[in-house]
Formats: structure tokens, sequence, C-alpha cells
């Protein structure tokens, strides 16, 4: 199965897209070859600048550009992104309701060898806490293709998440990607597993290893974490069971936006597989998703717990 | 001086009209931002009825000026008068900061400080990539040049020679809790911005004459973003506001909202 990284994913479909859609300018604080944006940058240098290591003027400038007519994407690491230029975020992008795309790198544990300072684990709950945003976190290369699409076309602040390890691909090149959709990828009756970003491979792993003993588990993609699909993640409740996996804080993440919809609507047990309130080291991705219960058997054990 | 172009009387009326909105509002409504928009009214004068064209771009960087925002844009015949009653007030087109999004002529919803300059960036670069000839003004206050993201911005348009974009610092020397000498202002802002590579022009921030004949001359220099530092008093058109950090914000008793009515009448008669 071939493996790639979301932000290559992101930086092959800026450069595609950027051929139909002439409105797109792309930013990038001084990491277009980390980021991916450099793929963009070389096909069309004219509609590229390199902002410098200054992401509060990233921000502004994305959200100048706005206001005449272009699509600018925005792109750091989602730490930057989300931490140094929130407030630029908050209020001339989100409030004035810019169209802006912010696309950030390097997102979650995985980032590895750069530790704790460079681990964006709690950027999906800065995002998402933000009125007018939209907030997606692609699970493999195709989807976040599509997202990238999707995102230039939709009206309106967007966040996107990527990731810096290459993952494997799950989705076919056919699948239907719709912002504000989640997908069923396994249909299970005894637990539902709703799972975002990188956690959604681990996901199906888990479903497996959990039919093997005897346990029908379903499993839910949620790549909108916002606005979320209260309908599917109310279907999935019908198992009567659920597990969250995101490679991200529990605290105000996939898993608080998958309780807050249940808490109102349909209280069902659940059990959420993430970062458990602490920060990040340095490591290697794959040490770092085990030491933190970011794996497929930490899925599995979580569910069986409800049992 | 060059022979004027322009009628300095016109300019000095519409500043007095400005005045008027910012005190009149602010003793109809019990409270806002005077101190600061007093300080740049005449500057909004002369920038809208004066300099800008129809497809000039213009932030109000300190966004808690916008009473004098409000008050050009009304000379300006873009907005009714009678929007100023309802400032403040829920639903308001004009609020305690500009909304973009409520009130026609504001460019940009802006409030928290430091942020005009980089969205000018993005203004006057996006004209320079689409050839147009628009030029980006941005207001801001001197308080809030202590804002990290102004330097970021300042590096980046010298950089990319940002020619069309004009920024204006309001410098009437006060912040909330003081000076801004005994605070955050170690050196001139003439002096940070022209290390940074911009061209700089001082002015006295009250007379519409310098103001206008400086603004004309801008870019001050082919292939450098320019910088107005206007020499401003705090209050100004109000005696007893004048260089008072305590009436940055203002909530007139009634012997002040007289004496307030009353010097207007006066300021009146001294710019006809």
């Amino acid at each position: 199965m071939t493996k790639v990284a979301t932000r290559e994913a992101y930086g092959q479909a800026l450069a595609e897209i950027g051929e139909e859609i002439k409105e797109i300018v792309v930013l990038d604080a001084d990491l277009s070859g980390s980021t991916k944006t450099a793929i963009f940058a070389k096909k069309y240098p004219e509609r590229f600048f390199n902002m410098g290591i200054a992401e509060q003027n990233l921000m502004s400038t994305a959200a100048g550009f706005a206001t005449c007519g272009k699509i600018p994407f925005a792109s750091t690491f989602a730490i930057f992104a989300t931490g140094r230029a929130f407030e630029q975020v908050r209020n001339s992008i989100c409030y004035p309701q810019l169209n802006v795309k912010i696309a950030a790198t390097h997102a979650g544990l995985t980032v590895g060898e750069d530790g704790a300072t460079h681990q964006s684990i709690e950027d999906l709950a800065i995002m998402r806490a933000l009125p007018n945003m939209t907030v997606i976190n692609p699970a493999d290369g195709v989807e976040a293709k599509k997202a990238v699409k999707a995102a230039a076309l939709h009206k309106g602040p967007v966040y996107l998440r990527f990731g810096r390890m290459a993952v494997e691909t799950i989705f076919d090149e056919d699948y239907d990607f719709q912002i504000g959709k989640g997908e069923i990828l396994k249909e299970g009756t005894d637990v539902a597993i709703i799972a975002t970003g990188i956690m959604v491979g681990e996901a199906l792993k888990a479903a497996k290893l959990l039919e093997h003993d005897g346990v029908n588990a379903m499993v839910v993609n949620i790549h909108t974490l916002k606005p979320i699909d209260e309908e599917i993640i109310l279907k999935a409740a019908e198992c009567g069971a659920i597990v969250t996996a995101e490679e991200h804080t529990i605290i105000g993440g996939l898993g608080s936006a998958v309780a807050e919809v249940l808490a109102e609507k349909k209280p069902t047990p659940m059990r959420k597989v993430g970062i458990k309130d602490q920060f990040g080291q340095s490591g290697k991705p794959d040490e770092l998703l085990k030491l933190y219960n970011l794996t497929a058997e930490d899925i599995v054990k979580a569910a069986k717990e409800m049992k | 001086m060059s022979e004027l172009s322009y009628d300095a009387a016109f300019l000095r009326k519409k500043a007095f009209n400005i005045r008027k909105h910012i005190i009149t509002t602010v003793v109809n409504n019990g409270e806002g931002h005077a101190g600061p928009a007093l300080s740049c009214a005449d500057i909004l004068s002369v920038l809208y009825m004066g300099i800008m064209g129809e497809d000039d771009r213009f932030i109000l960087s300190a966004g808690h000026k916008c009473l004098a925002l409000y008050g050009a844009l009304v000379e300006k015949g873009v907005v009714d008068r009678s929007v100023l009653d309802t400032y403040n007030q829920l639903g308001s087109p004009v609020p305690g900061h500009p909304d973009m999004t409520k009130l026609p002529g504001v460019e940009f919803s802006t409030g928290s400080l430091g942020h005009g300059l980089p969205l000018g960036c993005g203004l006057a670069l996006a004209a320079k990539m689409q050839n147009k000839n628009y030029k980006t003004y941005v207001l801001m206050g001197d308080g809030e040049q202590g804002e990290g993201s102004n330097w970021e911005a300042a590096a980046f348009a010298a950089q990319k020679k940002l020619d069309n974009l004009v920024a204006i610092i309001d410098e009437n020397g006060l912040q909330i809790n003081g000076t801004t000498k005994e605070i955050l202002k170690p050196t001139s802002y003439e002096a940070r911005y022209g290390s940074f590579g911009w061209a700089v022009k001082v002015v006295n921030g009250h007379s519409v004459e310098e103001i206008y004949e400086t603004l004309s001359s801008a870019p001050f220099e082919a292939g450098r973003p320019s910088l107005i530092v206007a020499k401003t008093i705090k209050g100004k058109g109000l005696s007893f506001a004048e260089n008072n950090v305590n009436y940055h914000h203002w909530n007139p008793d009634k012997e002040e909202a007289d004496k307030a009515l009353a010097e207007l009448k006066a300021l009146e008669k001294g710019c006809m």
C-alpha cells in the first residue's frame, strides 16, 4: 500500500488546482520546503510569497489579499498558524469572514524528533472555538487533495490540518469528499470507532483486531470537525458504545465534539483515545504514537472497556 | 510652498465637522473614545475630503478612533449622520470598533492593535500583483507601535518595495497608562521606520496644509513605503481634554458636556 504524507498531497493539490483557480495565491513563513508549498512556488512564482519568519504578518497579509478578490492559502506549521498568529486569525480572518485558507502542516505528535515545542496538539480545539471557521483534518493523501480543492471552492475561512509523516492511503481516487460530511468506512453493530486524521487508519486496524475477538465494530471517518456531522454521530451511537480517536489532546478536539453532540441528543457510553492533557516530546513518530497510547491496540482496549 | 491646489478652509471646516460628530456623539451616548478620535480628525478630513480617490483603500488600525472615521464617512456622504445616534447600541452599524460587515465605507474590521499595517501589506501587495494604481493608507496610533506585528509588516513592506503603501502615525504621545516616552518609546518612530527602509516625513498633524502637501507627495521615494509621523495633540479641540490621558475614554458629566458643546461653537467660528 502506498504511503503519502498529507502535507505532500497538499503541496501537489495546490499546484494542480492553481492551474484552474487563478485567484489562488500562496503565502508561507519561510517553511515552503517543509509545508510543500514550494511545489506551487516553483510552478507559479508570481503567485507565491515567502513572508519571512513573521506569522502575524503572514495571516494579516492573507486577509488583505482576500479583500482583493484573491484566494490566499497561508501556510506554516500548525503550532505557529494557530498559536503565534491566533489573534490575527480570530480578529482579521474569522470575525470579518474573509476567504482565507489556513493550511497548517506538521500537526500532532508525529512531527517526531523536533519535540514538544513543534508538536501542535491543541490546534483543532483552538480553531474549532472560532465562529465562522471550518475545520478539516484529512486522513490520507487522497482525502487531503480533495479537501484542498473543496476548501478553495468553499467561501469563508478554512483551517486545514496536515501531517509530516507518510501515512497509508485509505481512500480510492473516486471517493466523494464533502465538507461537513462524515462517512462510515465499515458497518458494525457492537461499538463505533469515530476517528479523524491519521487515526482513521488505526481505527480500521482496530476494527479488524476486534473482529477476531467477535466484536463487530463500525468505523466512521470525521474529516470535518466543524461543522460536525451530527447525523452520522447519532447513527454511530446506535451501536451503544463509542470510541473516538485523534492525534490531538482529548480536550476540545474530536472526542469533545462528539461528546457535545451525544450529551445533548443521545447520551452514549464513550472513551476518548487521544493525548491525555500533556505535552509531547522528541522521538520517532511510531515510538511516540505507542508511548502516548495512540495505536490500534489502544482503540481496541478502549472499546473493550465498555463491554 | 507651491500654490495650493486645494481648499484649506474647506478641509478645516470638514475637520471641524468630524470633531463635532465625535463630541456630540459621545455627549449624546454618554461615553466613547473621544481623545484618540479628536487627535486624528484633521488627518481624516484631509484623507477623505482631499486625498483619496474612489479606488484608494484606508485602514484605521487603531480601531478605537472609529468615531473620527464614522465622522469622515458622514462628511463624505457615504453614510447618513443619523447612524451616529445608534453608536455602541445593540445591532448598531457603528459599534465601538469598526466592522466592515456592518457599515459601508469601513474597509476593515479593526480594534485589536497592530493589525492595520500587516493588513495594509496585503492590499498593497495585491495592487502591485494586479497592476492596479490605488494607494493603501493605514492610520496607526503611536501607542500601538509597541505591537511586534507592526515590525513584521514594516520589514516586509520595505523588502517588497511597497511604495503604494502610505502609513501615518498619529503621534499624540499618550497611551492609556501614560506617555509613550515613559512606557515603550526608546527611539523615535522616524528613526525606527527609517532604519527599516521606509521614507519618512514629519508633519504637524493639525495643519491641513502640511498634511495635504505631504500626503499628496507620496510616495516620497520610488521603491520605498512612505510613513508620515503626524505630531498631534490627544483630545484636540476640547480644551480640558487636550493632552490629558484621562480623556482616552470619556464619560462626560453634565458640566463637561455643556462645556464641550460651548467650545464647539467657539471652534466653529475659528475655522470659518
